[in-house]
């Protein structure tokens, strides 16, 4: 090969190198670049009605606003990670995870703090909007993260997680559809009549282990009050107190009388729809969504929504509910500015109501709730009731969780007794406190 | 230093970069992550030394379950996977007509996703409505019916099965391409010896095609223990965490938002994988050697 080929050929590679790496810097910048304010989110159902709103929105103000889906939800809380990692976040986005990652991001320096926002014009914002929804994206002075005081998330709708009976299968097995269980033993009951006329029982996602924790808590929270509760998660308290036991006994009960539907710990909260929309099931514990799920595959069904049923009087049933999506104004974004006036837009109650005939969830606009179908509002009955690990002072660590939710799949597959898994996981506790 | 070891030195440019982001530099990341404690949003990691590796050695008895678990699978996928190939290969290799065909239906499971194939084969284990069941009791063997997902005694050895099935068409092509290349002049010599099929089997066939086994063992322990994909569509690790392979882990590691863990997870894993293909091989020497 001659010295001018060779040359040619060395240039030839130095530029594609300069090519393959100019490429791939712009594709960093191109989020920054572009006109319009950039959403990213990972609700595939909210889609069209986001586009729309987003039309809507440029007609009356000309500013652009990008929604960009990305899903499954798994893949977009990577995606966010790694955006903030690049600092190549959008200017809106949604943090799917605990409070503690919601902490981490607003630490790094990734989240706008809302608060000024919200506090403008006496309170205008905040004061259209459901505390306990505003909570879940606010950190409280002192917080155990040690994030400044402040909102840092505009709730865009409210999820919460019920009971949902089928009221001909209640029927048919003799019990009044109109009167659901009112109490633990009631639906012990209720479960041993269906089971009696071969009915499928109680049905719940419960490979899915966050459906089989907040089921749980909810009765940690009424058999032994929210303070036990939160001196446990603390370390004051032990796993093993009877109080606990008595929690995973509730799982022996309903396992004894056969109340589960069958593989209901290997069964993703998708099937468990199924199954109570094809009437397989006569009970099921779901969130405030399962309205329009219903609705899509089974559009007559017969079902209402009621508050679980409790075990004592003593103190409060409690039930998870939190935003349904919330979103994050990116606090190095240019264009902060209209993202947030977006955002106030979006939670105005026109545009809620918009979103509630379309996706058919929980508002987070107090004057919109007026609204909403029938069986969304027994949802919304209950949202006073509503407590979520976010809006915690503590928070569990991931290890104790996690034998806490096994032991109970344990428990229902009859491995371990009520008092082995709260030993178990009394053992685990005491570890990571040693820590 | 000449021109001409420079330019030659720019040819191989591209391969470098390539070869250093994308390996050299992820694996220095990952070990460097393991020895911090991170959730993967900060600007700061905090160093924790060893601690990482400590907490999986002594303190984490699920991640040597997933361990566990995915060393049964792999047992299952050595054996009734393998064995299964090579008698279908052995079949296949005796000239049948339609040997071609099989050759394609063969090979229809492993290129089907793997997502899909565990959510039709959760179907047929179903307690309730699976066809597996369906076909006991019209048998007559409804007593053996049972919820073969959500029982811990069978769940994992159900997945096993879905797995070998999935994975054996691999297995066959390799097996039929070794058994192509032994040179039929050693069958017909062993025959001219007086051989029957079993003795040209065993002193022909296995001693011919040893390279070929350890080289199926490999990609069958590392495809089986690398394997969760399967896993997450049937179980999701489940009930109670009797099916959990160590990558689930890693990945309930990283969900958890804790990435210097999950580091320590997966450089363990890559080690113990490594390891055992070090030894194969060297076994491997050992036999062609012999």
């Amino acid at each position: 090969m001659g010295f001018k080929k060779r040359g040619a050929a060395i240039c030839l590679v130095v530029l594609l190198s300069f090519v393959l790496i100019g490429n791939w810097g712009c594709s960093f910048n191109k989020i920054a670049d572009s006109d319009s304010v950039v959403i990213w989110h990972w609700m595939t159902d909210r889609e069209d009605a986001f586009n729309t709103l987003a039309a809507k929105y440029e007609e009356l103000t000309n500013t652009k606003i990008k929604f960009e889906l990305f899903t499954p939800s798994d893949v977009y809380s990577q995606k966010i990670i790694a955006s903030a990692q690049g600092k190549t976040l959008p200017d809106v986005f949604g943090i799917l995870g605990k409070k503690r990652d919601a902490a981490s991001f607003v630490k790094a320096g990734h989240v706008l703090d809302l608060t000024s926002y919200m506090n403008e014009d006496n309170d205008k914002w905040r004061s259209m909007i459901f505390d306990k929804a505003l909570s879940l994206g606010e950190f409280k002075p002192g917080n155990v993260f040690g994030v400044s005081a402040g909102v840092y998330a505009v709730p865009i709708d409210l999820m919460n997680v019920q009971m949902v009976y089928n009221k001909s299968l209640l029927k048919k097995a003799g019990l009044d559809p109109n009167r659901p269980p009112q109490s633990w033993n009631q639906f012990i009951e209720y479960l041993k009549k269906l089971r009696a006329n071969d009915i499928g029982g109680f049905a719940s996602g419960w490979a899915e282990t966050w459906l089989i924790d907040s089921f749980a808590l909810n009765y940690a929270f009424n058999i032994m009050g929210e303070d036990k509760v939160m001196a446990t998660i603390k370390g004051d308290a032990s796993y093993n107190d009877a109080d606990w036991i008595k929690v995973f006994k509730l799982f022996e009960e309903i396992r004894d009388v056969d109340g589960l539907v069958s593989g209901v710990v290997t069964m993703d909260n998708k099937y468990a729809e199924q199954l109570f929309s094809n009437e397989k099931a006569a009970f099921a514990y779901n969130g405030s969504w399962c309205v329009n799920v219903y609705k899509g595959m089974n559009p007559d069904l017969d079902y209402c929504a009621m508050m679980l049923p409790a075990v004592t009087r003593k103190n409060p049933m409690v039930i998870w509910g939190s935003a349904g999506a919330a979103f994050y104004v990116n606090k190095n974004s240019p264009k902060a500015e209209k993202a947030v006036e977006f955002l106030k837009w979006l939670t105005e109650e026109d545009q809620q109501v918009f979103l509630i005939e379309e996706t058919v969830n929980l508002p987070s606009n107090k004057k919109s709730l007026t609204k909403i179908p029938k069986v969304l509002s027994q949802f919304a009955d209950d949202l006073n009731s509503i407590t979520h690990p976010n809006i915690w002072p503590y928070e569990e660590s991931p290890r104790v969780t996690e034998t806490f939710d096994k032991g109970i799949q344990s428990i229902i597959i009859g491995e371990k007794t009520a008092e082995e898994v709260a030993a178990e996981v009394a053992r685990v506790k005491e570890k990571i406190l040693a820590k | 230093m000449s021109s001409k070891r420079i330019s030659n030195y720019f040819f191989i440019l591209p391969a470098v970069l390539i070869f250093s982001t994308f390996y050299i530099y992820p694996f220095f990341k990952t070990f460097q992550l393991s020895l911090h404690s991170w959730d993967g949003i900060q600007p700061t990691m905090q160093f924790v030394g060893l601690a990482n590796f400590k907490d999986l050695f002594l303190d984490d008895k699920a991640w040597w379950s997933s361990m566990l678990n995915a060393g049964y699978i792999t047992l299952w996928a050595l054996t009734f996977q393998n064995i299964i190939a090579l008698i279908l290969a052995l079949a296949c290799d005796k000239a049948l007509r339609i040997g071609s065909i099989y050759r394609v239906i063969f090979f229809i499971p492993p290129v089907l996703s793997e997502i899909v194939v565990g959510l039709v084969w959760k179907w047929i284990y179903n307690g309730d409505y699976g066809i597996l069941n369906h076909w006991l009791v019209s048998l007559g063997l409804g007593s053996l019916a049972s919820d073969w997902l959500a029982q811990p005694s069978t769940a994992l050895t159900a997945i096993a099965i879905v797995h070998s099935w999935k994975g054996f068409g691999w297995a066959f092509i390799i097996l039929l391409a070794g058994l192509q290349t032994i040179p039929t002049q050693l069958y017909e010599a062993a025959y001219v010896d007086g051989a029957n099929a079993w003795r040209r089997f065993v002193n022909v066939t296995i001693p011919m095609m040893v390279p070929v086994f350890i080289m199926v063992m490999i990609l069958t322990i590392l495809g089986t223990m690398q394997g969760f994909a399967l896993i997450l569509a049937m179980t999701g690790g489940g009930p109670a965490g009797h099916t959990e392979v160590p990558v689930i882990r890693i990945l309930n590691s990283m969900k958890n938002s804790q990435f210097g863990y999950a580091c320590a997870q997966a450089l363990i894993f890559g080690m113990i994988l490594v390891t055992i293909s070090f030894i194969q091989i060297r076994v491997s020497k050992f036999l062609k050697q012999e």
